[in-house]
């Protein structure tokens, strides 16, 4: 706009539009962080609406059966005559699976990352970790199916005994899909590591594998925590491979290879079926989504403050 | 963020991060066994030390190097990881050699450009496979922005305070909760509340909710490795905090940001049970031309077909799942390229 | 008038005309849900529907379960509600104070299957007495020994319905004596694809599931005919649709909105679905009824309507 420019425009030119001037620039930074706050909010808004929907009818569950049968029951047979209404069955179902998915998928995103961060050439990671990233698009009903009809036989065919519907089975491939949030997380976070710090340890004699475990992993901590909370979120909060592959009877049991359910599979199985709305049966899905709602947060809430002591600052 | 390995950074001018870094140096003793060990402090030797004296280039060092070993562990550990590697791709290969082996044979024209039909020869997936774009564009456009924004105000702006704490924790408890739970969410406010009804927008706003969580950590983690030197430098040029974001974070970090984008898109396409709730139909004639109108989306007529006795519907399922998969490919493809595009050297 | 408004308007009549098909000129949408059951044969009626009226009547068709299409049928949403039960009193309800009255037309029958495995040489019939005992709530039974003497005492490997289908319901209420009254420890599912393997897979099964699923797969599975107190009665089209094949053949219903047949579309197509259903339904792997139940089915159609 101005033909003029002086030094003092300069810095204002070189970086912003035309415009004009301290007022406009100073509305324009007050407008964006209003703005962004606003979007901030919508997490909040979600949070509240999911607590509001679950409340309703959870409360109206609660009226009718003890909250202390429902936490420290056995029994899980909400849908039978006559009814039981105890959650550690479809508790256990949850973390056993979870723990599952956790053993497959942790160690084998952590080295797929440190493979990636560390070792392997720039075109091999260029290959390697969009096909890694394939596996986080497949659809989890495709995954379902896979685990119900080619891992399951596989695992009957060398343990005999299992069962048609088992966690095994659905924990196994439940590893396999979230092992990309994993790695590709944590090969994120390994990546912003500055190679200074590298360079000094390798000046310094070490090795490239006591570089990548002892120097960048612990360097990218923070980020690799946070890819693993992620992970276990998505293992206890995924609904379709348990319901396909997991099973619908809910036992109070510690063996991978017998039938479960889930607290999601009993919502999914539940919701999208015969029972008649505005029923306790209809209220127990809101009940056990309560439940497994809370678990979640209490499990977050101890893991930011664990997070918050492996935090390392760069600059 | 992906900095490929060849990049050249200033050295930091602040303080040193703390760190143990250095092996801690050990005095070769005769039978004591030589550690190195990554302890910070230095713990008082029961025998007195040997004077130091000056290193003379060619002697053979003081320290245990042990350096046979460790390079043996070192190869040790890298197959390892790559074997780790490989086990993603290897089981990759298989679920797609057990797709193709079942649906190839019905991946027609017929099958791409059909409708639904009670008779396997005739059925097709085009109302789903455009319902799935309609619906994916919609949430991209609705949770990237949000994401990302979400992300930018937490970082840059929040204060270190408790309500951002709680903030930050909320979300990622969201990231936990069940599919399900948002379809519940979804249909009371989004279909019921707002009026959407079983629109093709209420979904879309359904699985952005869904999605947005993983947004918002992969870019909080992308912008956060931003170097702060990027921001002061900016600042000394004497720009605004936002200008300093635009111009110099974001650009810095979307690569980041778009991965995590892209993980979570890659998840909204293949979720069935949201949207079942929300409202896809599970027959549909005709293809939609507008937000507003009532859909079907691939994994819902996957979730359809498998139930079917008939085993040809099995088959119909496995030709879904492969279309489905390339459209999810192509997708990745293109978010890559703009990822490998965007990589800024620092 | 010029040539090129003749031009326009002979395009415009004939755009017109081409979108109207056979069905002079009925267009618009009937939204239909529920039951995951029955909606095969409503699809197949929608989509045969479709093509005859060219695609300008659009029948939306949900799959939300029996009760949640029957919530939203209460709610006004809906025009037509698939059920594979007849209506709760508590959907009455809702739909009394809601102002929703419906008529409900039976359209098909299920059987329901029990089967064992392929070479099981002892089982070749049971009771319902029998079944019972193997299925109540609180049995005991373990072992095929304790079903009737001289069997093998090798434990049974139970498949059945899962808890939220009206097949479960079914079952429990004409075997057990009452709904959902049942033993829970059985491998229980939804899909009765995955009953078919396992009771393929175990040699000592025992399972339950519609007979479609049993048809299509008749040469891996064994079926097992049921004595209901005049002999052993095998399940197929003839004697599901006669009765013969008692307690285990279940009725399917649609459920329609008397506000909704005001329309034509909605009349058409329900009027269609009823005409059709004899040769739609076993395409589909159901069991027609009589032609003479189709007709009552007709005729109270136009009662309703007032007569077409």
């Amino acid at each position: 706009m101005a033909s003029e420019l002086t030094a003092g425009d300069a810095g204002r030119r070189g970086l912003a539009r035309p415009d004009r001037g301290v007022r406009a620039r100073r509305r324009r930074e007050r407008t964006v962080g209003r703005v962004l706050f606003g979007f901030s909010a919508v997490s909040i808004f979600t949070t509240l609406g999911i607590v509001a929907v679950l409340l309703w009818d959870a409360l109206a569950f609660f009226r009718e059966v003890s909250p202390l049968e429902f936490l420290t029951g056995t029994r899980w047979t909400p849908l039978f005559a006559p009814p039981s209404y105890g959650i550690l069955p479809l508790l256990t179902g949850s973390l056993l699976i979870a723990a599952g998915a956790a053993l497959v998928a942790l160690p084998l995103g952590l080295a797929a990352a440190i493979y990636l961060s560390e070792y392997a050439p720039l075109g091999v990671k260029r290959v390697l970790k969009p096909v890694l990233e394939i596996l986080a698009g497949v659809p989890t009903v495709v995954y379902g199916y896979f685990a119900l009809t080619f891992v399951t036989p596989m695992i009957r065919a060398v343990i005999p005994g299992t069962d048609v519907f088992n966690a095994a089975s659905a924990a196994i491939v439940m590893g396999i899909m979230i092992i990309p949030m994993v790695s590709s997380l944590s090969e994120d976070a390994m990546s912003a590591v500055p190679v200074s710090l590298r360079e000094a340890a390798y000046a310094l004699g070490a090795t490239r594998v006591e570089v990548a475990t002892r120097t960048v992993v612990p360097a990218a901590l923070s980020g690799i925590i946070a890819s693993f909370i992620l992970a276990i979120s998505r293992a206890l909060g995924e609904t379709m491979i348990v319901t396909i592959a997991a099973g619908a009877t809910p036992t109070l049991t510690l063996n991978p290879l017998t039938s479960i359910q889930t607290m999601t599979a009993f919502i999914a199985q539940t919701a999208g079926g015969e029972v008649a709305h505005g029923t306790i049966e209809y209220r127990s899905i809101f009940a056990v989504g309560l439940a497994l709602f809370s678990i979640t947060l209490v499990m977050n809430i101890l893991s930011g403050m664990v997070l918050k002591r492996y935090r390392e600052v760069y600059e | 963020m992906s900095r490929p390995d060849d990049v050249e950074r200033a050295a930091p001018a602040v303080a040193p991060p703390t760190l143990p870094l250095v092996p801690k140096p050990v005095v070769r003793r005769s039978g004591a066994a030589s550690t190195q060990s990554a302890a910070a402090s230095t713990d008082a030797p029961q025998e007195p030390r040997p004077k130091a004296r000056a290193f003379k280039p060619g002697e053979p060092s003081r320290f245990a190097l042990r350096t046979k070993g460790r390079a043996r562990f070192g190869t040790f550990f890298a197959t390892i990881c790559f074997l780790a590697t490989l086990v993603g791709v290897l089981v990759l290969m298989v679920l797609l050699v057990d797709l193709l082996r079942d649906g190839m044979g019905r991946l027609t024209l017929t099958f791409i450009d059909g409708f639904p039909s009670r008779f396997p020869d005739r059925a097709g997936i085009k109302p789903a496979l455009l319902g799935s774009a309609w619906v994916m564009l919609l949430t991209a456009m609705i949770a990237f922005p949000l994401g990302v924004g979400t992300a930018v105000w937490l970082e840059e702006y929040a204060p270190d305070n408790r309500f951002t704490r709680i903030v930050e924790t909320n979300i990622a408890n969201l990231a936990g909760v069940p599919s399900i739970v948002y379809g519940i969410l979804g249909l009371a406010l989004f279909v019921r509340t707002f009026s959407f009804g079983r629109s093709i927008l209420a979904a879309a706003f359904t699985l952005a909710l869904l999605i947005l969580p993983v947004i918002i950590i992969a870019s909080q983690e992308a912008v956060k490795a931003v170097p702060n030197s990027i921001r002061l430098g900016a600042y000394a040029l004497g720009a605004t905090r936002w200008e300093a974001i635009r111009h110099q974070v974001l650009p810095l970090a979307l690569p980041g940001i778009l991965t995590g984008t892209i993980l979570a898109l890659s998840r909204a396409v293949g979720e069935a049970a949201p949207v079942i709730l929300v409202g896809a139909l599970g027959f549909i004639s005709y293809v939609p031309s507008s937000p507003m109108d009532n859909y079907t989306v691939i994994p819902f007529q996957i979730y359809n077909w498998v139930s079917r006795p008939q085993m040809a519907f099995a088959e119909l399922a496995a030709a879904a799942s492969i279309v489905l998969l390339i459209l999810l490919l192509t997708m990745n493809a293109a978010a890559i390229w703009l990822r490998n595009r965007y990589t800024r050297k620092l | 008038m010029n040539q090129r408004t003749y031009l326009a308007l002979a395009v415009m009549t004939l755009v017109a005309c081409s979108g109207g098909g056979g069905s002079g000129g009925v267009s618009g949408t009937v939204e239909v849900d529920g039951s995951s059951t029955v909606v095969p044969i409503t699809e197949a009626a929608a989509e045969d529907y479709g093509l005859e009226t060219g695609g300008a009547v659009r029948v939306n068709v949900g799959v939300s379960g029996t009760g949640g299409g029957f919530k939203r049928f209460c709610a006004g949403e809906t025009d037509i509600s698939n059920a594979s039960r007849p209506i709760v009193a508590t959907e009455m309800e809702l739909c009394r104070e809601n102002g929703v009255e419906y008529v409900a037309f039976q359209v098909a029958l299920d059987g329901l299957a029990v089967t064992v495995h392929r070479q099981n040489e002892f089982v070749d019939c049971l009771t319902v007495e029998e079944l019972k005992r193997v299925w109540e709530p609180g049995s005991t039974v373990t072992r095929w020994s304790e079903v009737r003497a001289g069997w093998p005492a090798e434990p049974i490997k139970l498949y059945g319905a899962g808890t939220n289908s009206g097949t479960f319901d079914y079952f429990t209420e004409v075997i057990n004596g009452e709904a959902r009254a049942s033993r829970p420890d059985y491998t229980a599912s939804e899909d009765d694809n995955v009953l078919v393997q396992g009771v393929e897979g175990d040699p000592y099964s025992l399972g339950y599931f519609g007979f479609a699923y049993y048809w299509e797969n008749r040469e891996r599975l064994k079926i097992v005919p049921v004595d209901s107190g005049s002999g052993c009665v095998t399940p197929d089209d003839r004697t599901v649709r006669t009765g013969d094949y008692a307690p285990l053949s279940r009725p399917l219903f649609i459920y329609v909105k008397k506000s909704a047949l005001a329309r034509p579309e909605v009349e058409a197509f329900v009027r269609f679905y009823l005409e059709n259903a004899e040769t739609l339904v076993p395409q589909t792997g159901y069991i027609a009824m009589e032609t003479s139940r189709y007709q009552e089915a007709l005729a109270q159609l136009d009662q309703e309507t007032g007569g077409v």
